[in-house]
């Protein structure tokens, strides 16, 4: 400090040249005047410092009442019990090691911080570097820019609804489910069987649905099924009997709505069960595959003339697939991580952008004149001219991924909040969310100020470089 | 910079063919994968809205994008009905503690930033690195004992409760960031005014404040959006009857299902002046942003 006070620069030549008309970030990379001031140039004006207490006191009056003697008071008190009466010493901190609740927020905290700052510094430097390529990147920053504006708990209550289990209300399971159906067909008709009596002309077998008799060609086979709700099948085609020619038949939902209706024939109101895959079975093995049409009818092509068993197999009455449990014990802290990135990838794709667009064009037009590929330019002269601004953007991310507090109080529903906890959830869970545990709330609350510690420390070294 | 960019652009002119082709091709695959990124940040917003938009019944029995196919699902009754249920009290809360806390920050911290930057007094250096490490203090660590105080002072729970809270720790960015921009002001431009035998407080009124100007748009911005969205220090600080919109909606979380009607407009009405100041005055939002990335 002292070096740079003495600094050889003679005040006033080192002023930036548009102080009043740029933005801050100009001014702070510049050297700032007022710190270079030689305290013992005689012919300086100047107030005195008495003027300085008087422009001071506000502040320091806050900032000591509402931040610098909360530590000190914090710290007293994490050395004594929940009601604060009784002395216990590094209880309380003993307790965050033990605690298998504690131990779960630390845990998760461990998984947030090295997860989530690395991805979203990856994520905003493609970002930052993929939109020097396109010309509407003014739009495409503001649009990831824009959850920056937004509450987190609005954040949360958007990342709800898109983590919805229901496929027909989260935009997530639709999504995936939409993907997983068009790769495979899941008629899925969870539920439906054949009657369990001597008429019935099918029966279970392992799960699979098979015809009692052999069957032969020329012989529709009929395949009537219950226990399905009407109401499933209200939009689909009434069911209608095979045409004769080879292994044929239908299968179909043998009930009419109200009663009525004869058994294991086809009535009118009778609807088809389309999509159904069915298997021609000769001697244990398969002979022949078809898929029922919208009337419930199908025909094997092509399958040499004996007799069979029509079997439809157990896949054809699996529950549909349903999308994942995002909000479940298992994925909750990977689905709020996501939510974290959606909303602060823009943060560091602006930072990143603004460090990329300092780079000196030249360096790299003459790498590329030197025969280098865009991935050597990126890997070799992009990403080392970066490392400062990557650097910021990493332990900035990382400061407040170790306070995260709103996502996980909002997202996590309440029976997994446990599974989902953090340290800065927990720190108010445990003395104000009904906890009534101030001894142990301020001892989280020191145990999170020292995990910060390192990057204060980081940041102070950095500004006294800045200013040098 | 100017000068820079020029040898550069022609440069690029003088590229091989096989390049230019390769970069239309790459340049293709780019522009869609940005379409893409773009409409994956957009999507969970719209879903919001569109929630928001439709009735309970619509909402449990399909998913909220089959508006597009069925427009007339649109409907404010949700709206209505928030209203109705008194969101709007929580809403003018929300006001009352934002607007004073952004002035009182721009004002507090634009007298001590001017003291760091132009004001000569043993320790100076000293103090404004305690200012940089407060940058990063957590507020759960006040939260306890300012609630102590609180209640020893007797406004635990009211609207001044929260307001001094966000005062205090918006204060160490907003220093820091006005500090170093007053501390860009042309020298000759104080030293002339000293020389005319203007006051202090004169000076700092008349000659920096109005130069500071893009500085306190950035500030002003960044404190807003702070206070505006804050959930946790409302949670802890404001009763029921002075609580912002952020704590009335999230004591509506525990039954999200049945809740969706309330809580999707609900957060959209809370999100949307933050959105539009966002939009006005996002040039200041990212020079803030640039100029302080450390909290």
């Amino acid at each position: 400090m002292t070096e740079r006070l003495n600094g050889p620069q003679a005040p006033g030549d080192d002023i930036p040249a548009a102080g009043a008309t740029s933005g801050p970030i100009e001014t702070r990379s510049a050297p700032a005047p007022a710190t270079r001031v030689d305290s013992s140039t005689p012919h300086r004006l100047g107030p005195s410092p008495r003027m300085a207490v008087f422009f001071l006191l506000p502040a320091v009056l806050l900032l000591g009442a509402w931040v610098v003697y909360p530590i000190i008071y914090s710290i007293f008190r994490s050395l004594f019990d929940s009601t604060g009466d009784r002395f216990v010493g590094l209880g309380n901190y003993g307790s965050i090691f033990t605690d298998s609740a504690t131990l779960t927020t630390i845990r998760n905290n461990v998984i947030w911080v090295v997860v989530a700052p690395l991805i979203v510094t990856v994520l905003g430097l493609i970002f930052a570097v993929l939109t020097e390529r396109i010309r509407w990147a003014t739009a495409f920053k503001l649009i990831l820019f824009m959850p920056m504006a937004v509450s987190l708990l609005a954040a949360g209550v958007i990342f709800r609804l898109v983590y919805e289990q229901d496929p027909d209300k989260g935009v997530a399971n639709a999504v995936i489910t939409a993907v997983h159906d068009t790769f495979s067909s899941s008629a899925g008709y969870p539920g439906a069987r054949p009657r369990e009596n001597d008429q019935a002309p099918a029966a279970v077998q392992g799960g699979a649905v098979v015809t009692k008799q052999q069957v032969q060609a020329g012989q529709p086979v009929l395949i009537p099924l219950v226990g399905l709700s009407p109401d499933v099948v209200k939009d689909a085609a009434p069911a209608k009997a095979a045409p004769a020619g080879g292994v044929s038949g239908t299968v179909w939902l043998d009930v009419v709505r109200g009663g009525g209706g004869t058994l294991n024939q086809i009535d009118p109101q009778e609807k088809g069960l389309a999509g159904i895959t069915v298997e021609a079975v000769a001697g244990g093995a398969v002979k022949g595959t078809a898929e029922t049409t919208a009337d419930g009818s199908f025909h094997f092509a092509g399958l040499p003339a004996g007799s069979y068993v029509v079997r439809l197999p157990q896949s054809n009455f699996q529950a549909p697939f349903n999308g994942i449990t995002w909000l479940g014990p298992g994925l909750i802290t990977p689905a709020i991580i996501g939510a974290y990135i959606w909303v602060w990838a823009g943060f560091a794709m602006v930072l990143i952008a603004a460090g990329l667009s300092a780079i000196p064009r030249d360096a790299l037009e003459a790498a590329r004149i030197d025969g280098a590929t865009e991935w050597q330019v990126f890997r070799r002269i992009t990403v080392p001219l970066l490392t400062p601004v990557l650097l910021v953007v990493f332990v900035t991310m990382i400061i407040n991924v170790l306070k995260v507090f709103d996502l996980v109080f909002i997202i996590a529903p309440g029976s997994v909040q446990p599974q989902a906890n953090v340290i800065a959830l927990e720190m108010w869970r445990v003395s104000f969310g009904g906890g009534g545990n101030q001894g142990m709330g301020s001892a989280l609350a020191i145990f999170l100020l020292v995990l910060v510690l390192p990057f204060m420390i980081f940041n102070i070294r950095r500004f006294r470089r800045d200013e040098r | 910079m100017t000068t820079l960019t020029e040898p550069g652009s022609a440069q690029r002119i003088e590229r091989g063919l096989l390049g230019r082709v390769v970069d239309r091709l790459g340049g293709g695959v780019v522009q869609v994968l940005l379409v893409l990124v773009a409409v994956f940040w957009l999507v969970p917003t719209l879903g919001l809205l569109v929630v928001s938009l439709r009735g309970e019944v619509e909402n449990n029995a399909s998913g909220w994008w089959t508006l597009f196919t069925k427009p007339a699902q649109v409907t404010f009754e949700n709206y209505g009905n928030l209203l109705a249920a008194g969101f709007s009290s929580s809403f003018w809360n929300t006001v009352f503690i934002t607007v004073p806390a952004t002035l009182l920050v721009i004002g507090i911290a634009a007298m001590a930033a001017y003291a760091f930057a132009w004001i000569e007094f043993p320790g100076r250096d000293a103090v404004f690195l305690v200012v940089v490490a407060l940058l990063v203090v957590p507020v759960q660590i006040a939260l306890i004992p300012i609630a102590k105080m609180y209640g020893f002072l007797g406004i635990f729970g009211s609207i001044a409760a929260v307001v001094l809270f966000h005062v205090a720790f918006g204060l160490p960015f907003a220093i820091f960031l006005l500090r170093n921009f007053f501390a860009g002001i042309p020298r000759e431009l104080l030293e002339a005014a000293r020389m005319d035998g203007a006051q202090e407080w004169r000076i700092f009124a008349t000659v920096v404040f109005p130069l500071a100007k893009p500085a306190i748009a950035s500030l002003g911005i960044f404190q807003f959006l702070w206070v505006w969205n804050d959930l946790l220090v409302s949670l802890v600080f404001a009763d029921t009857e002075n609580q912002p919109m952020t704590k009335a909606l999230q004591s509506q979380m525990r039954q999200f299902g049945t809740n969706v009607d309330i809580l999707a407009p609900g957060a959209f009405l809370s999100l949307i002046i933050p959105l539009v100041l966002f939009f006005a005055f996002q040039r200041y939002f990212v020079q803030g942003m640039l100029a302080g990335s450390v909290k």
